[in-house]
């Protein structure tokens, strides 16, 4: 099979299997989960539902020693440069240079990407006219707004041009307008050129009704389907009001079942 | 607020996965080396305290040390020296010392702010992004190196020849990939901040102190046996060697063996510690590591 038509026929993203612990801790437990192309998905879970492990996991800061991670097909672990280099990332952390301007910035990032620096200052120049920042190209990173700034890195993790995108509570400290501002843009990118996109959240106002909406709690893939779905498990027409729900069942379970297990003991 | 509506059509297509090539890896290590520089530029702070502290050494230390300090004639100076001209590579190691520790530094924050995500998540290798960084490292402590050169030269601080500012550039490329290897051995073990400026303490002045950077050998070997022995050990010894002796066109071969071996080893170690399937399991956690 050619390798378009491996890209073609794959998901942006699949994870399946996936177990990974931190001494006693277990981050993820058995996780999988897929964000097809073309498709907003939203990862929804609490702080410390294992989102920021699972994101490791996918950019590869560690490897996963359990399960398959793919993207667009290609294996994380076996082929991790085709992998990387079809996915694009914003971390959760700010991981602009202040000191560069904002073009530097993204010349920098197309070196890292191989891409040689007429072609780099092309796409850049292309990638913030499309985020509506091509004007502020010279200007010192350091002198951007906070939403500014999520922009020029989503910008830059489009610069070369992956089919999956990851987004780690991109729109944390963010003001209403700017975080309105980013979700469109972002779903524009979905409708206009098939890319997938893994949206890490906590906040379920940022969910609309024909997501994919994947709920981690604890390490584990509570649920994965659509927002109604989640309606329908926790019982509530208030999303919400729903995954708390969903949440506080689930930890209930799990304290009756280690009840059990002690009275047992 | 809104963003801009239209899609440029150039990036609309997503680019079919590729596999890096060649050239690539040049673009890859050019845009590192670039990056480091622009930062290194930008903080002006940061190339003048490089430049201060060993002229510090050298206009007031070695001048007040002058009288004291006698030099006999040891290779590979032929006649007296002023203590200044023998201080001179060592504090040229300094530099590349204090550098060398600087840009792991530097990963350290960039790990706590992000930006060493951005570089790990490129295509390229592991082993590879990590050897650029070095040589970006190396790249700013030639500048630093060569400045310094510069205003010593003014001070009377000159190798026997002109020859000797081209024949030192190996050494000194030498002596900085072994200090900048051995800055990102520490950097992946180190989490914090906070860890690393004791590490300065812990590392910096032993290895300064216990070398024949301030006094030669046979110096210390008339004072303590057990420290002659430290500090010809001391891989640091080996870098101010090799570049003394560069500084006058020759070779030291047991340094340049020592440096090159340990520079080797750190940079191995780093490579397996900043691996994402082997290295620190323990902190990067498994599926077993449960049981």
């Amino acid at each position: 099979m050619s390798e378009i038509a491996v890209e073609t026929r794959a998901p942006a993203l699949r994870v399946s299997g996936v177990t990974h612990a931190f001494g006693a801790k277990k981050a993820l437990d058995d996780v999988s989960l897929t964000a097809p192309s073309g498709a907003f998905t939203a990862l929804l879970g609490l702080n410390g539902a294992g989102k920021t492990t699972l994101f490791s996991l996918i950019t590869r800061l560690y490897e996963n020693r359990s399960g398959a991670i793919t993207v667009l097909g290609h294996d994380v672990r076996q082929q991790p440069t085709r992998a990387l280099s079809r996915l694009g990332v914003v971390f959760q952390s700010r991981t602009l240079d202040l000191e560069l301007s904002v073009l530097q910035n993204l010349l920098y990032h197309a070196a890292l990407h191989g891409i040689g620096r007429s072609e780099a200052r092309r796409r850049s120049l292309a990638v913030l006219e499309r985020v509506g920042l091509a004007a502020r190209a010279k200007e010192k990173v350091r002198a951007l707004s906070g939403g500014q700034m999520r922009r020029v890195e989503i910008a830059r993790a489009l610069l070369h041009g992956p089919g999956l995108l990851l987004l780690d509570e991109p729109t944390v400290g963010l003001d209403i307008g700017s975080r309105r501002a980013i979700l469109d843009e972002v779903r524009r990118l979905i409708d206009d050129d098939g890319i997938g996109v893994l949206w890490a959240t906590h906040l379920v106002d940022e969910i609309e009704a024909a997501d994919r909406v994947v709920v981690l709690h604890k390490g584990r893939v509570l649920l994965e389907g659509r927002i109604d779905d989640l309606r329908a498990r926790g019982g509530s027409e208030d999303v919400g009001t729903a995954f708390m729900a969903a949440v506080a069942e689930t930890d209930r379970r799990d304290k009756a079942a280690a009840h059990k297990t002690d009275a047992a003991a | 607020m809104s963003l801009v509506d239209r899609a440029p059509a150039a990036l609309s297509e997503p680019l079919p996965a590729r596999d890096v090539t060649f050239g690539g890896y040049l673009v890859c290590m050019g845009g590192i080396v670039w990056r480091e520089s622009l930062r290194f530029v930008h903080q002006r702070g940061r190339f003048l305290s490089a430049l201060v502290r060993p002229l510090v050494w050298l206009f007031i230390f070695a001048a007040g040390f002058r009288a004291t300090l006698g030099v006999s004639i040891i290779p590979p100076y032929e006649t007296y020296v002023l203590y200044e001209v023998y201080i001179a590579p060592g504090l040229i190691a300094m530099i590349q010392l204090f550098n060398g520790l600087q840009s792991s530094l530097s990963m350290v924050y960039d790990r706590e702010v992000g930006a060493m995500r951005i570089l790990l998540v490129s295509p390229y290798p592991r082993w590879f992004l990590l050897v650029s960084k070095l040589v970006a490292g190396v790249a700013v402590s030639l500048l630093q190196a060569y400045a310094f050169l510069a205003v010593a030269y003014f001070w009377e601080v000159q190798p026997d020849s002109l020859w000797g500012y081209l024949t030192v550039l190996p050494a000194l490329i030498l002596s900085g990939l072994m200090l900048g290897a051995m800055g990102l051995a520490m950097s992946s073990i180190f989490k914090q901040l906070e860890n690393f400026a004791s590490v300065m303490n812990f590392v910096i002045f032993p290895m300064f102190f216990a070398s024949s950077a301030l006094y030669p050998l046979w110096r210390i070997q008339q004072a303590n046996v057990l420290l002659w022995h430290i500090c010809s050990y001391n891989p640091f010894t080996h870098a101010v060697e090799l570049i003394r002796f560069a500084l006058y066109g020759q070779v030291e071969w047991t340094s340049l063996a020592v440096v090159s071996g340990f520079g080797a080893a750190c940079l191995l170690a780093a490579i397996y510690a900043y691996d994402p399937s082997a290295g620190l399991t323990g902190r990067r956690g498994g599926p077993d590591a449960a049981k």
